[in-house]
């Protein structure tokens, strides 16, 4: 289960960017997180495994308080929670096999990672997830052959390498092209109930969120004003999240609606 | 009022017209003074232009007599440059990564960059003529200033390529949890490693014409060869020399340019 509480961050003097966000996740849960661009979705869940660090507040994670955390212990808390992102970051010039199995960087020893001695239990279990996503016939592929679609799977998998206890999803399908882009939703949303993982999904496909999560989170400029089922997402709510400018959020230009 | 414009010019460079004028006065009032005042002996020039008539016609036609000898210099030059490039290559690699801006903690990367400017600060020259005091004449003082010298071109263009990667890969390792080296090792090298490879190609190459000028000053090599036949006027065998140097480093170019296209 993740709890994130009294959220905030700010860059500098500036107005912050999360503002005292409470977020809540458990069990196998896929949640949308909508809202327009500069809400503060990826900021949100950057500082989830601190890539951003939070200015305050608190993220627990199974019982683990992560923003406290040292910097060697923030190295193996990482290891527990899964992120794929908009742009896939896979090592152009390394196999597929070298990039999946990336994901297990945290657990192997340098010298294993720069001889490619993995463990066994750890190629079994690469090809067992590329398999499952249809991209085990590329294993000594390099990843720039790989078409959009199939370089996510390879981002989803080797996220799921690390046996994460939560998946974080940074845009997975800003990307893609439509079609693909379904494909890649609802593989997120059958691994998260098969491999029993809560996934949190940022996502501006208001469309595609609705119809592959349990739950919707909807920001605007650093606040959740919506958090609810998808069927609970109306015309007024999407008003609500997607209205305005950041500019009518700052006090002193009282002006606006 | 509504008449539409139909004149344009570019803003000039420097907008201000007395800073713009001024400038161009200063820098050819400059010029015209340095050129009367530089110091040309004319009577030395034209004896000079009959000691150069001599030492050409002494030259002509090249002797290739002592062909040994220039091959083993020659031989000598190579060994020099390959052990020059590997040992500046092996140090350029941590180097440029402690230089790097988005790798390095500050402290580290002013290190890194420091030692960088020192190793370029100096021309090979002048590092070989050190080097020669240091540890003798022969071909160390060769292999130790030209280490120096690639150390300054690899270490220095190599950081500037880490500082241009993809940052998207090394997060993707941190958010895994990945360890310091490993995460040099996936995110970052293979995205600088067709860059280190043309370098180091380019370098070899570099060197082995630079091991042909630091011989000059005692550091080895067919330079040393070469001075050695101008010190007992042996203008033909020279010339014979100038020659080899100048085809092989035309060879040594058209090899490393090819392989370098093939390679990016």
């Amino acid at each position: 289960m993740l709890e994130i509480t009294h959220l905030i961050k700010s860059y500098g003097d500036a107005a912050p960017v999360l503002k005292d966000l409470h977020l809540k996740v458990e069990g196998e849960q896929v949640v949308s997180v909508i809202g327009s661009s500069g809400a503060g979705k990826s900021t949100l869940l950057r500082c989830i495994n601190r890539l951003v660090e939070p200015t305050s507040g608190s993220i627990v994670l199974n019982g683990t308080e992560f923003t406290t955390l040292g910097k060697r212990e923030l190295r193996t808390a990482r290891r527990r929670i899964g992120m794929v992102f908009q742009s896939f970051n896979l090592v152009d010039r390394l196999t597929v096999m070298e990039n999946v199995q990336s994901g297990r960087l945290g657990y192997i020893s340098t010298w294993a990672a720069l001889t490619r001695n993995y463990p066994k239990d750890d190629i079994r279990r690469a090809f067992e997830l590329m398999e499952r996503v249809g991209i085990a016939q590329y294993a000594n592929k390099r990843t720039d052959e790989l078409s959009g679609g199939e370089r996510q799977r390879v981002g989803v998998v080797r996220a799921l390498m690390q046996r994460p206890e939560i998946l974080l999803a940074d845009e997975p399908t800003a990307s893609l092209d439509p079609k693909t882009s379904e494909q890649i939703m609802g593989l997120l949303r059958d691994l998260a109930s098969e491999l029993n993982l809560p996934v949190i999904i940022n996502i501006h496909n208001v469309g595609e969120a609705k119809e592959y999560s349990d739950r919707i989170v909807g920001m605007r400029y650093g606040k959740i004003i919506f958090d609810d089922l998808p069927a609970a997402l109306g015309t007024e709510e999407m008003d609500a999240i997607y209205s305005g400018t950041p500019a009518d959020e700052r006090p002193s230009m009282g002006a606006a609606a | 009022m509504s008449t539409v414009q139909d004149h344009w010019q570019k803003p000039p460079f420097i907008e201000n017209k007395l800073l713009r004028y001024g400038l161009y006065i200063v820098v050819f009032g400059y010029l015209s003074v340095t050129l009367v005042t530089l110091p040309v002996n004319w009577q030395r020039v034209a004896e000079g232009m009959e000691r150069a008539s001599r030492i050409f016609g002494g030259a002509f036609p090249p002797s290739f007599e002592r062909s040994g000898l220039l091959i083993d210099g020659f031989l000598e030059s190579l060994k020099i440059a390959i052990l020059a490039s590997v040992g500046g290559i092996l140090l350029s690699v941590p180097l440029a990564f402690m230089a790097a801006k988005n790798i390095s903690a500050k402290p580290i990367y002013l290190l890194g960059r420091g030692l960088i400017i020192i190793a370029r600060s100096f021309h090979p020259v002048i590092v070989a003529i050190i080097f020669v005091k240091a540890v003798g004449f022969g071909p160390l003082a060769g292999v130790l200033t030209l280490i120096v010298y690639s150390i300054g071109f690899v270490a220095k263009l190599l950081a500037e390529k880490i500082e241009e990667i993809d940052f998207g890969q090394v997060e993707a390792m941190k958010s895994a949890g990945a360890p310091f080296l490993s995460t040099i090792a996936y995110a970052v090298f293979p995205q600088v490693m067709p860059r280190l490879v043309g370098l180091s190609i380019y370098q070899l190459d570099s060197n082995l014409r630079a091991s042909a000028v630091v011989g000059i000053v005692g550091a080895g090599g067919i330079g040393a060869t070469l001075a050695n036949a101008f010190g007992r006027y042996d203008y033909d065998f020279a010339l014979a020399i100038t020659m080899v140097i100048v085809g092989v480093i035309l060879i040594s170019e058209a090899f490393s340019g090819v392989i370098r296209k093939r390679i990016s």
